[in-house]
Order: structure tokens, then C-alpha cells, then sequence
């Protein structure tokens, strides 16, 4: 360049063919071509924002949302912050006006029953109490049937209970720790953080179970799927496509189907236990007991997730030079030591992918578990899927989904840090 | 041209579709026998009457989920839900089903007995409109149950007299008022014991006599698959599943009618419908519920119809011809010794008792 006559002056910026300095005119130029590339995944994009993002975001915030009592309750929220529920003493009536007065212009708007079921979560029985005053106090008047007190405490004796105003005080702000607290089994009341009683603690031991079994279920599905990956790249062309059918077969029936089959093998009077039983190998009164625990959730989820292990795995070994462990050897290798140094390090990335896809899909799976893993093999997205469909406490499920989602990108930045993500291979 | 074409045709589809929207009405149920019991007893003389085609969505298991969704979502799709009565009555207290007046949006019985009175306690919630009285009962298998064939509840907790595997549902539901009236408590005072923690207790300690000899089953179909193949010598389901393996499938299975959980499923109208499809859903319900449609579903599947003035309708089976009345859960012969289940209780204390449950299971 500097010995070029044409860029003799050393001085002022080098200028593009216009005179604009060429810095400048090349940024300009690339920033054009970004702005036809972000154009064109513009769709995407806002797709992917519009109908991912938002309802994800939406839902992971419930976890924390809770202004359905101050909300619904608007003047007792205020009136009840004074009171001091430790003392044992009912709140005065200055507390149950307010609250009367809430309560009926909610019924005007039937939304007491919503805060019922809301607060029911952590008391068992209000919502009842919700449901059956509400339909007393719709011909209530907020001015005339004053005094509130007793004529409440007469409808139901739950308006008596000091817990029941101490719950009321407890959730009336409008972002609540409660649910998260209670995905870890703990509680928030009115005195302070507390651990669940002994006999309703499950969830910590269920993220546990989830994690552990879906690790077992990752390192079955390599020790399984590792040398039908290895036959795939390595038989000639017309074998290895019989084999891939094979391998894509069950991939492409119904998820169901296939849980349901593994129930006729595995179940006492099934076709495993048959056989054995013919066989001689097994007495007809101890026939095994195969299914509707650990083992049955951890070999039916193998099977199912193989694929996702098998097909990453054939990809990357795909891409192996056979040369390399002809070298190997020829140098005095024996076949182990060329397997393991030589052919071993360029098949993780395969490895490390399967195991990404099967590891994450077997933390969120349910249906299986549900259908095969009787009382020892469900994971912690049965609970997710009860409070969501079942009992609508959406605000827990969503918590502990943020817990799970949580782990994940734990353990995703751990194996980040330990193996390194530029060695996943999905494809050649 | 051709891409004109092809425009035109998308368009005149579409516009097609749209107009057809119009008379289409969705409505939500079980799926399998069931709804076909309802398409033959309702949809298809109903279609016949208005011309209104009804289209069927088999999601009534996820229904209290979906219409919560739909409802945030301000587009609800369906037009008539069918639900147990649990499900009705979350449903109306979180505001998602519509308040239903049955004096004057249901059907007077024949006799011009008035509706609230025909239908009776069974109106257990505001938005409910009840259609069939099932029940959870037990069956047994008849070849694996010796000379004495169990007649008690409690024979599911003898493991010595009926040796072998039992099939419960995985929920506290029912199961825990078993366990409380076969260990000596009281059927009318079940429900008070059951609300004090040292009760529940009680219950899952009878339950754990048995624990290690009991199936958990969450989907209807696997108690009768575990009865037909063996696996199990008795199980808890639905009644009209089991009518089905005794009666349709011949396998050598029987009945066990004691203390069984009366239960109902019914109608429920979503909340925030148009006024146009609220007054067809209304049409229909007033429709579908009457007395004769009502004792017309009994000839499909063996679950009681929920009016009085019906019972007496009953017939035949459609394809097997056998009287239908003595397989109902309502018929006084099987009704000698039933357990009314408590709603209000259960909707207070089922996340409570849940938790419990579970984590007593995964222990």
C-alpha cells in the first residue's frame, strides 16, 4: 500500500471512490446490508417475540403477580395494614366495615369467588366462606346494615378466626413471594417464612427425582445409542439406511402408542414376565415387577428420547475420517487406545448435543411418567401440569416452572464452562 | 392468472368457511362412548330440529384449563362445555361459566313439574346444569376372587381374604373416604373428620395397610385394561366402564355396588359469549336436557339420567337389547349403600389434602 503512487499522501483518512471517507462509507454500506438482514428475519422475529417472548414472559410473571386482593379488596387492604395480628385479637370494626363494603360491591361483580379460590391456596376453607357469605351479603347494604362485625362473624365463623384476617394482611401487596416460597416446599404466614409441615413437603423432592432420573435417562440413551450411532456411519450405504429406518420407526409413531406398548411388555401379567415365567426363569407367584416405577419411567423415556441421542451422534461420526484410525493404528495403536484417543475426542460434540436435546426434553416430560411411573417415577411436571389444569393455581405452576428454567440454564452454563459450547455439533 | 386464481378460490373458501361459522356451534365432552351417547341422544335429533351443525371438541379433561386461557384471552370458542360437577363449580367461582336460571332456561318435566325441582339437590352449583348421575365404584375379578365374592367396600382393604393387586385412582378423592369409613368411621361424619388434619392422617395410614398391593391409574380406561388383563383382582372406576367389559367385552369381571361415590357431569355455558350464541346454547341446553333426551342417553351408556321425571323413561340397550334400568347407578337395587360426596369440601381442602397425598405417595 505504501509504496502504491496512487495513496502517495499519508495525510487525512483513506476516502472511498465519492470522497467519503472509506470508514465511513464501508460501515454505511455494512449497516445497509444489516438492515436487509434484520428485514428479512423481521417476520421471524416478530413471530418469534409475538407468539414465544410475551406468553412466556406473561406466564413467568404470574409467579410473583398477586394484586387480585388489594384489587378486589381495595378499602380493606388499607384498613387492615394497622392491625396487629400477633396480639390474637380480631380486628376492630372499622376492618369489617371495609371489608363489607368490598365484599359487596365484589358480588355485584362476582368476583369474590375468584378471590376465594386465590386465598384457598394458602387456607383451606375460604373459598367456601367466599362462596357461601357471598351469597348472603348481595342483599346486604354497604350504610344501612351497619354495624359489620358481628352480623359477619354470625354468617360464618371463619370471619371470627384470626387467621383468617392474618392470610387477608399476609397477601394484600401486590407482588407476593408466597408462590415461590411454596415451590420449595416453604410457606409465607403471617409469621414469617416457615418450612411446610413435614407431611406436605413433595416439591423439592420431585425437582430432585426430575433431575437425577433425567441424567440416568441421558446416560442410558448414550450408553445405548453410542454404538448404533457408531454401526449407522460406518455400515455400507444400503444397510445403514435399513438401520436408520430402524432407528426413525419409532421416532415417527405416536408418543402414546408407544408408552401404552411398553405397559402390555412390562406389566406383571405382560409379555416379559410370560415368557419368563414359560422359561422357568421366573415363579408364577414373584413374577417382576417391571413397571409403574423408577425402572418403567427410566427404560420407557430411553426408548422414546434414543432418537434425539442416536441422530446427532450418526451426524457428527458421520464427518470422521475412517483414515484417521487407520493412521492411529499403523502407528501401533491397539484398537482401544485408537478408539479412545483417536476416535472418541472427535465424536463428543455429537455427545454433547444428544445429550443437550435428551437431557433438556426428559425434564419437561410428563405424559410418560404419568402413564408408566406410578408413585416413584413422577416428575416435577406432573405437579406443574396438576396446578395448571387441575387446581389453577397458575401462579405456582409458573413458579416452578421459573425454577426449572432456572436449572436448566444452570446447568447449561456449567456444561458451558466444563466442556464449552462450541462443542456441540448438531450436524456435519 | 393463476395466481389470481388461486386468490379467488383462498377467498370464496374462506368466505364459505365464514358463512358456515355462523351456524356451527362447538360443543366440549369426553370423547369415546360417551360422546357418541350424547351425538346419538342430543346432537344428531338436535341438528335434525335447527339445522345448527354442531362440531365436537374432545377436550373436556383440560376443559377448566383451556376456558380459563381462552377467557384472558378474550375469545372463547366454545359454546357448551361438558364437566363434572368439581370442575362446574371452579369454573363459576373463578367467573368462566355463565349463571343459569333453571326454572326458566331449562325444560319443565312432562308433568309441569318445575326444572329446580325435577333436577332437585343435583343443581349442586350456580352455573351447573347436570345431565347424568355416575358413579365411582369398585369391580372385581370374578375368577380371581375364590367362593367368596367380595360385597364390601372394605374387602379392597382385606389383602388377606382377596390376596393380589388393587387399582386406585392417584388423587385423594374418594380414596380417602374409603379408608376413613373402613376404618370405623362413620358415613355422615367422614366429611368432618376428614377436615382435621389428625383425619387425614388416619386416612392415609389405612390407606398405607395397602399400599404396596395398589395400581395408581389416572386416565378412566386403565382400571378396566388392568381388570381384563389380570393385573389387578379389583379396581375403582367409572361405573359405566365397567358396564362395558361385564356387558360389551363379556370379560369375567363383576360389580361390586357398595358405598359408591354418586358423582355428575353436566352442561356449563362459557361466560362472555356473544348474545347471539348465548341464546343458541341456551336453545340447545333447553333442548338436551329435557326428560325424554335425558332418559334417551341411558340407552347408550349405563350412567343414570340426573331428573327424577326421567328414571322412569329407561329403556333398552341400542345394540344389546338388555334393560338398562338395573345397570344404573341410581337404580335402588345397586343404591342401597351409596356415599354422597361433599363438593364444598372438596373444593376447600382438594389442594390441601393433594399435597399431602403426593407427597405420602412418593414416599
Amino acid at each position: 500500500m505504501r509504496n502504491d503512487p496512487a495513496n502517495q499522501e499519508p495525510t487525512g483518512p483513506v476516502l472511498a471512490a465519492d470522497g467519503t471517507p472509506l470508514k465511513k462509507s464501508l460501515s454505511r454500506a455494512l449497516r445497509r446490508q444489516k438492515m436487509r438482514a434484520l428485514l428479512l428475519i423481521a417476520p421471524l422475529l416478530a413471530f418469534v417475540f409475538i407468539t414465544f417472548v410475551i406468553p412466556i414472559a406473561s406466564m413467568l410473571f404470574r409467579s410473583v403477580e398477586n394484586d387480585i386482593v388489594a384489587n378486589t379488596l381495595p378499602e380493606t387492604v388499607v384498613a387492615i395494614a394497622s392491625w396487629d395480628g400477633t396480639t390474637g385479637e380480631l380486628p376492630d370494626e372499622e376492618v369489617y366495615a371495609a371489608f363489607a363494603r368490598d365484599m359487596i360491591a365484589a358480588v355485584a361483580e362476582k368476583k369474590h369467588t375468584r378471590l376465594g379460590s386465590r386465598l384457598n391456596y394458602e387456607l383451606s376453607g375460604i373459598s367456601s366462606m367466599f362462596r357461601q357469605s357471598g351469597r348472603k351479603m348481595k342483599r346486604w347494604d354497604p350504610v344501612e346494615d351497619a354495624p359489620f362485625k358481628e352480623k359477619l362473624i354470625d354468617l360464618h365463623d371463619g370471619w371470627g378466626d384470626v387467621s383468617t384476617w392474618a392470610i387477608i394482611q399476609t397477601y394484600s401487596a401486590p407482588y407476593t413471594s408466597g408462590y415461590f416460597l411454596t415451590a420449595i416446599d416453604m410457606q409465607l404466614t403471617p409469621e414469617g417464612v416457615t418450612m411446610q409441615p413435614e407431611d406436605k413437603r413433595i416439591l423439592i423432592r420431585l425437582f430432585w427425582r426430575t433431575l437425577v432420573m433425567s441424567l440416568v435417562i441421558t446416560g442410558s440413551c448414550i450408553l445405548l445409542g453410542y454404538p448404533v450411532a457408531w454401526l449407522l456411519a460406518n455400515l455400507p450405504a444400503s444397510k445403514a439406511n435399513l438401520l436408520m429406518i430402524l432407528v426413525l420407526l419409532p421416532f415417527w409413531t405416536s408418543l402414546l402408542v408407544r408408552t401404552s406398548a411398553w405397559k402390555v411388555m412390562l406389566q406383571q401379567q405382560g409379555v416379559i414376565n410370560d415368557v419368563l415365567v414359560w422359561a422357568g426363569l421366573v415363579a408364577d407367584d414373584a413374577r417382576l415387577i417391571m413397571i409403574n416405577n423408577q425402572f418403567g419411567t427410566i427404560l420407557a423415556m430411553t426408548h422414546i428420547l434414543l432418537p434425539f441421542m442416536i441422530l446427532p451422534m450418526y451426524s457428527v461420526m458421520q464427518t470422521i475420517q475412517p483414515s484417521y484410525l487407520r493412521a492411529a493404528k499403523s502407528l501401533g495403536a491397539t484398537n482401544w487406545t485408537a478408539f479412545w484417543r483417536v476416535y472418541f475426542p472427535q465424536s463428543v460434540p455429537g455427545i454433547g448435543a444428544g445429550s443437550i436435546l435428551v437431557f433438556i426434553l426428559s425434564i419437561g416430560y410428563y405424559i410418560t411418567p404419568e402413564i408408566v411411573g406410578g408413585t416413584k417415577g413422577v416428575f416435577i411436571s406432573n405437579r406443574i401440569a396438576y396446578h395448571i389444569s387441575s387446581s389453577l393455581n397458575w401462579g405456582l405452576a409458573a413458579a416452578l416452572g421459573t425454577i426449572l428454567l432456572a436449572v436448566v440454564l444452570l446447568l447449561y452454563w456449567a456444561y458451558d464452562r466444563i466442556v464449552g459450547i462450541d462443542n456441540v455439533k448438531l450436524g456435519g | 392468472m393463476k395466481i389470481t386464481n388461486l386468490i379467488a378460490t383462498t377467498a370464496s373458501c374462506a368466505l364459505v368457511a365464514g358463512s358456515a361459522l355462523a351456524d356451527d356451534m362447538t360443543i366440549v365432552s369426553w370423547g369415546g362412548a360417551y360422546s357418541a351417547s350424547q351425538q346419538n341422544a342430543y346432537h344428531t335429533p338436535y341438528t335434525e330440529k335447527t339445522g345448527v351443525n354442531i362440531i365436537n371438541d374432545e377436550s373436556s379433561a383440560e376443559a377448566v384449563a383451556k376456558l380459563r386461557a381462552m377467557n384472558e384471552a378474550g375469545n372463547v370458542t366454545w359454546d357448551v362445555v361438558d364437566v363434572v360437577a368439581s370442575d362446574a363449580i371452579r369454573l363459576c367461582d373463578e367467573g368462566l361459566a355463565m349463571e343459569i336460571d333453571a326454572d326458566t332456561m331449562l325444560a319443565d318435566a312432562p308433568d309441569g313439574t318445575k326444572a329446580s325441582e325435577d333436577f332437585g339437590d343435583l343443581l349442586v352449583s350456580d352455573c351447573f346444569i347436570p345431565q347424568i348421575v355416575y358413579s365411582t365404584t369398585f369391580g372385581y375379578r370374578t375368577d380371581l376372587v375364590g367362593d367368596t365374592p367380595p360385597t364390601s367396600i372394605c374387602a379392597v382393604f382385606d389383602t388377606e381374604a382377596y390376596p393380589g393387586k388393587r387399582s386406585l385412582e392417584k388423587r385423594p378423592i374418594n380414596n380417602m373416604e374409603w379408608a376413613l369409613i373402613c376404618d370405623g368411621v362413620a358415613k355422615d361424619e367422614v366429611y368432618d373428620v376428614l377436615g382435621t388434619p389428625e383425619g387425614q392422617q388416619q386416612a392415609l395410614d389405612k390407606l398405607a395397610t395397602i399400599k404396596d398391593d395398589v395400581i395408581w391409574w389416572s386416565a378412566g380406561a386403565d382400571t378396566p385394561q388392568l381388570l381384563a388383563d389380570g393385573e389387578v383382582v379389583m379396581g375403582s372406576t367409572y361405573n359405566g366402564r365397567l358396564f362395558s367389559v361385564i356387558e360389551e367385552q363379556k370379560q369375567p369381571v363383576a360389580m361390586l355396588w357398595d358405598a359408591q361415590v354418586f358423582d355428575l357431569d353436566g352442561w356449563i355455558i362459557p361466560a362472555g359469549l356473544s348474545e347471539e350464541r348465548k341464546a343458541r346454547a341456551l336453545d340447545y341446553i333447553m333442548f338436551a336436557t329435557d326428560t325424554q333426551r335425558l332418559a334417551d342417553q341411558a340407552k347408550y351408556i349405563s350412567y343414570g339420567p340426573a331428573r327424577k321425571s326421567s328414571a322412569p323413561l329407561v329403556g333398552k340397550h341400542a345394540e344389546l337389547g338388555i334393560d338398562m334400568a338395573p345397570h344404573m347407578p341410581t337404580d335402588p337395587e345397586n343404591a342401597k349403600n351409596t356415599f354422597l360426596y361433599n363438593y364444598e369440601f372438596w373444593a376447600d381442602y382438594r389442594d390441601d389434602i393433594d399435597a399431602k397425598f403426593q407427597a405420602w405417595l412418593a414416599k
